[in-house]
């Protein structure tokens, strides 16, 4: 269905090519799996099947690409519309219209379909998806899992052969992307679609894919195989299969039910020990202060976030209903919940961009919504969902004097700062050629240059590679341990597993659950890492966890 | 959605006065019996004609309380529906500025009650006749008033078209030349909320930073970001667009297109020339039938241009009784109007010199009455209430008893309800117990393709989730496979 015949593409003006001497065939009714770390071309090669790369982006193809028999270099993206459906990163950049139901027929009125076939597709989108609900709702009301769902129906309405997917389910809780998964395998199994598909989220895809492309880094030619056979190469992979690779097992399990088969062994080893806390017991407060990044000292006992029936209104929606939260210094809390629970309104609300309609709230001792923003930056500081909104400037050093500047320290303490998070990065480099991790941990730099003892983080992973979130992990556990509250809000259990002391679960804007990690993460098979439930029901949340263990025992 | 109702009548008894009344009374709205977009827009036109010809304070007022009731009565919740009260405060902002530049400039309108004497500033000899300060009359301030009362009105209009029609469905009336004109600016209507978004974000950002985030100042400072996330976000639409087969052509024989190019130029040609020579003094002979030749060479230009694209209209307005009646009650009252303006010019257009009372004249007062049929001609539109699930992002039909806040770990460990991935812990003790007691067939360790098992699984921990519910009725077997609709392209050639 697809051929990639050795080819490279590259960009204008880059000195290596993105994607290298690529083949690969992938048969009609495939579910094909992207996998690399972040810049190693994997947009670049899901975009080459619809023949953006290179009729849109620029820059030289060498080889060919045959989609359904159509080489692309002759065919333009919109002459290959009936055979390829594209759903980008963003859905929100992918829809023309306004309604659900004309986003689904825009595609077919593009390609000319007559109206009678147009309006039974439709009907059948709708009941696929399970839109049928939505049909007349403006997309902009839509939820993240229902716009991703959209999305996807709307390119399908055309009857597309091939789906190229770049990220279905990175921005998606784990409910909404199990619907998205759900939609996928149907197409695969009953449609016999081919879906070519790329994701960071391992742990929610891998077990669903037929085939696996590895893009392994810049130089590296690009390897094609079975899922497990790939998983044992890939320098990027879920925790299952860190698992596996420790216990030794092969094939490598890709599910928590392969790997529960054969975890018989490994549960017995694990027999009698009790896993060591995944994190430090919270520190006293004010432990230690010396590093560059630590809080400054506030004059505050007790904890150092305090929600007390917090309401907080858009609009006429009631979007927190009497919220209670309290973080000491030294905790982290990971916010959990559906799209749409008031995850990020809760942080909004602790850096006083939402007044509350109800109730108090007090950060560090002071009250968001009536302090100065100059001031409240040494209170608490907030990485938002998209860091870039945060930079202004055109070199990193620029940003660095501007966040001195902003929260009135020494000239030099956020370029010392940043080297300390980020060693080696460019200070006249763009911030907007980072990649996406190293351009949160700019931002988290310029965040904590007013060394707030409060630190908020709204979907730091999203787009994070493994080792990207790796080192964001590392890196928070040492704010931690210095003294800061880290309030975070997240859809990704295993980062909540890896990193927080306590897990707040929202729903509908009230809090539903709130306790210790450990607890309420193995208590709820949604929010339950792999790990835990692969190992359940003894109390393991992370593979260094069992690591250390085995260790210990040998 | 799609179930017929609203027109049926809840009342079985009464009289048959009462049954029929029921009978006419108008239909929910829904997208089938939706009125035509272009109807609104002749209702909101033919208002503002209505307007135009007068400036009697009353009848203006009664003009924008007829257009205001129409809206609220019919209008939905979407989001272009809420562009009438941005369209109602720029009306009131027009006025205040007509009133302040009379106050300032002075006005032409003689008057003896001086309110005020504003000092004049002495303006340079080649300024000769503009004035800048000096005596405010009261006459003057009220012809002001009444003329920017006038502009208003005539936007409140069109902010009631705006309101009450989809501005993009109207655009898809257009003819097939113009299609792809249309489509633009489709876009750039629906990118002006999403510059409004950014805009909040990026001063809500800046605050994070620790930077004031009200005033001038701020707004200019997040004009670049906001600039460069614009054209961030239409390059990723325009590949979007373009994979998704925009601007795709049907092959046309290049006598054909030569044709088409050759009248639509020729035809615009002949228009310029044909206007030229009506407006001229030596060419109104002349002028008439080219013009007309123009057009029609225009007109034949954009239906042969039309063979061009390839493209079909999914569920095109249909235009219906209710849409002549929207229409019409539009058309009856501008006519109404015009008809006033020569029977009663003196009511229509009352003199600002002398001060008077403003009185509201009986005929085109009642004239203006027509105008409200829309309100109860047009389908009702739907409301959050009777839709379920209201226009917010998450469906407020999730109120669950939760008796239980911390989880308790014994009842629902990982392994014993794996197959309720979505319940929250404590959220629904039934669905807890019912997972524990599940069949294993529906457990996700036994099956690779989970997302469809657990869904189907258990329906109550996802009934919160709308369109969640939509699995319910699969079988219990993992995996997914049940039938569905069969493959939407199976029956169709692929078009190319």
């Amino acid at each position: 269905m697809i051929r990639f015949e050795n080819t490279t593409i590259t960009y204008d003006g880059a000195t290596a090519p993105a994607l290298r001497a690529l083949d690969l065939t992938i048969p009609e009714g495939e579910l094909c799996l992207v996998v690399g770390a972040s810049g190693t071309g994997k947009s670049t090669l899901l975009n080459a099947v619809n023949g953006l790369v290179p009729h849109f982006t620029g820059g030289t193809a060498t080889g060919r690409v045959t989609v359904a028999g159509r080489d692309t270099r002759t065919h333009r993206p919109r002459e290959l519309a009936d055979v390829v459906g594209t759903v980008g990163q963003d859905p929100a950049s992918h829809f023309v219209t306004d309604t659900v139901e004309d986003e689904l027929a825009y595609g077919m009125e593009s390609l000319g379909v007559p109206p009678e076939t147009m309006r039974r597709r439709v009907e059948e989108t709708l009941d696929l998806l399970g839109l049928a609900e939505l049909r007349d709702r403006p997309i902009a009301t839509l939820s993240g899992g229902q716009r991703q769902r959209v999305a996807i129906g709307s390119v399908l309405t055309v009857g597309p052969q091939v789906l190229v997917l770049d990220e279905p389910t990175s921005a998606l809780d784990p409910g909404a992307a199990e619907e998205v998964l759900a939609v996928l395998q149907r197409l695969v199994h009953d449609l016999g679609t081919t879906v070519l598909m790329a994701e960071h989220r391992l742990e929610r895809v891998v077990q669903y894919a037929d085939r696996v492309v590895l893009l392994p880094g810049p130089g590296a030619e690009p390897v094609t195989g079975e899922p497990a056979e790939m998983m044992a190469l890939s320098p990027v992979h879920p925790p299952v299969v860190a698992l596996g690779r420790l216990a030794g097992w092969s094939p490598l399990p890709l599910s928590v039910r392969d790997a529960r088969r054969r975890a018989a062994g490994l549960r017995d080893r694990l027999a009698g020990r009790a896993p060591a806390p995944v994190l430090a017991r919270v520190p006293a407060a004010g432990l230690a202060h010396g590093s560059a990044c630590g809080p400054a000292r506030v004059p505050v006992a007790g904890p150092l976030v305090r929600c007390a029936g917090l309401r907080v209104r858009h609009g006429r929606t009631e979007v927190l209903h009497g919220v209670d939260l309290t973080v000491a210094a030294g905790e982290t809390v990971a916010l959990m919940g559906r799209n749409g629970a008031g995850k990020s309104t809760l942080l909004s609300a602790l850096v006083g961009l939402h007044p509350p309609a109800g109730g108090g709230v007090e950060v560090a001792g002071a009250v968001p919504h009536r302090t100065r923003p100059a001031e409240l930056l040494r209170h608490a500081g907030l990485v938002p969902q998209e860091p870039r909104d945060l930079l202004y400037a055109d070199t990193v050093a620029a940003e660095c004097a501007a966040a001195d500047h902003d929260a009135g320290a020494e000239p030099g303490s956020c370029a010392r700062l940043l080297a300390e998070l980020l060693p080696g990065v460019d200070p006249a480099c763009h911030p907007r050629d980072l990649s996406e991790g190293q351009r949160l941990t700019l931002v988290l730099a310029l965040v904590l240059t007013a060394r707030p003892p409060v630190l908020l983080l709204d979907e730091p992973t999203r787009g994070l590679d493994y080792a990207a979130k790796a080192r964001l992990v590392a890196l928070l556990r040492g704010l931690a341990a210095q003294g800061h509250a880290i309030v975070l809000a997240t859809h990704d259990v295993e980062l909540a597993a890896d990193l927080a002391h306590r897990v707040v679960i929202l729903a509908e804007g009230e809090v539903v659950a709130d306790g210790p990690a450990a607890e309420v993460v193995l208590s709820s098979p949604a929010f339950a890492p792999q790990v835990a439930k692969v190992l359940a029901p003894a109390p393991w949340l992370t593979v260094a966890q069992v690591r250390d263990a085995l260790e210990a025992a040998s | 959605m799609t179930a017929p109702r609203g027109s049926a009548s809840p009342a079985s008894g009464g009289g048959p006065v009462r049954r029929t009344a029921e009978r006419l009374r108008a239909p929910r709205a829904d997208r089938s019996n939706a009125v035509h977009a272009g109807a609104w827009w002749i209702w909101a036109l033919g208002l503002a004609t209505a307007a135009s010809r007068t400036s009697d304070p009353l009848l203006l007022a009664l003009v924008a309380a007829v257009a205001g009731y129409v809206v609220a009565a019919r209008r939905t919740d979407a989001p272009w529906a809420r562009s009438y009260g941005a369209f109602l405060r720029l009306g009131v902002f027009v006025l205040g500025v007509r009133v302040v530049f009379a106050v300032l400039l002075g006005s032409p309108i003689p008057g003896t009650h001086v309110l005020v004497t504003l000092p004049r500033v002495p303006l340079p000899g080649w300024a000769q006749g503009v004035r800048v300060g000096g005596p405010v009359t009261a006459e003057g301030v009220v012809f002001a008033l009444r003329d920017g009362m006038k502009l208003a009105v005539l936007l409140v209009c069109v902010g009631a078209a705006n309101a009450l029609a989809n501005p993009a469905r109207l655009l898809k009336s257009l003819p097939g030349a113009l299609y792809e004109a249309g489509v633009a600016v489709v876009v750039a209507m629906t990118f002006a909320p999403h510059l409004v978004a950014d805009v909040a974000r990026l001063r809500a950002a800046r605050r994070l930073r620790g930077r004031p985030d009200r005033g001038v100042r701020a707004l200019l400072q997040v004009g670049l970001p906001v600039l460069e996330g614009a054209l961030e976000r239409s390059v990723a639409l325009a590949a979007a667009m373009d994979a998704r087969g925009y601007g795709r052509t049907a092959r046309v024989p290049a006598g054909v297109r030569r044709a088409t190019a050759a009248l639509t130029l020729g035809g615009l040609l002949g228009v310029c020339a044909g206007t030229y020579g009506l407006m001229s003094s030596t060419g109104a002979g002349y002028g008439l039938p080219v013009l007309l030749a123009g057009l029609a060479a225009a007109v034949a230009g954009l239906r042969l241009g039309g063979r061009r694209t390839v493209r079909t209209r999914y569920r095109p307005d249909r235009w219906g009784v209710r849409a002549w009646l929207v229409a019409g009650s539009g058309v009856a009252v501008a006519a109404l109007l015009i008809a006033a303006s020569s029977y009663a010019p003196a009511a229509l257009d009352p003199p600002a010199y002398p001060l008077t009372a403003p009185t509201l004249p009986l005929w085109p007062a009642l004239s203006l009455l027509p105008a409200l049929v829309p309100a109860f001609a047009a389908p009702r539109p739907d409301t959050p209430a009777a839709r379920g699930n209201g226009d917010r992002a998450v469906p407020p039909t999730r109120k669950r008893p939760r008796p239980n806040a911390r989880p308790s770990a014994p009842t629902t460990r990982a392994d014993d309800a794996p197959d309720a991935p979505t319940a929250l812990p404590g959220d629904d003790p039934d669905a807890t117990a019912r997972a524990a007691g599940d069949p294993p067939t529906a457990r996700p360790s036994d099956g690779p393709n989970t997302p469809a098992a657990r869904g189907d699984g258990d329906p109550a921990a996802r009934a919160g989730d709308g369109p969640g519910g939509e699995r319910r009725g699969a079988g219990p077997e993992p995996g997914g496979r049940r039938p569905h609709p069969s493959r939407p392209a199976a029956t169709e050639p692929p078009v190319s």
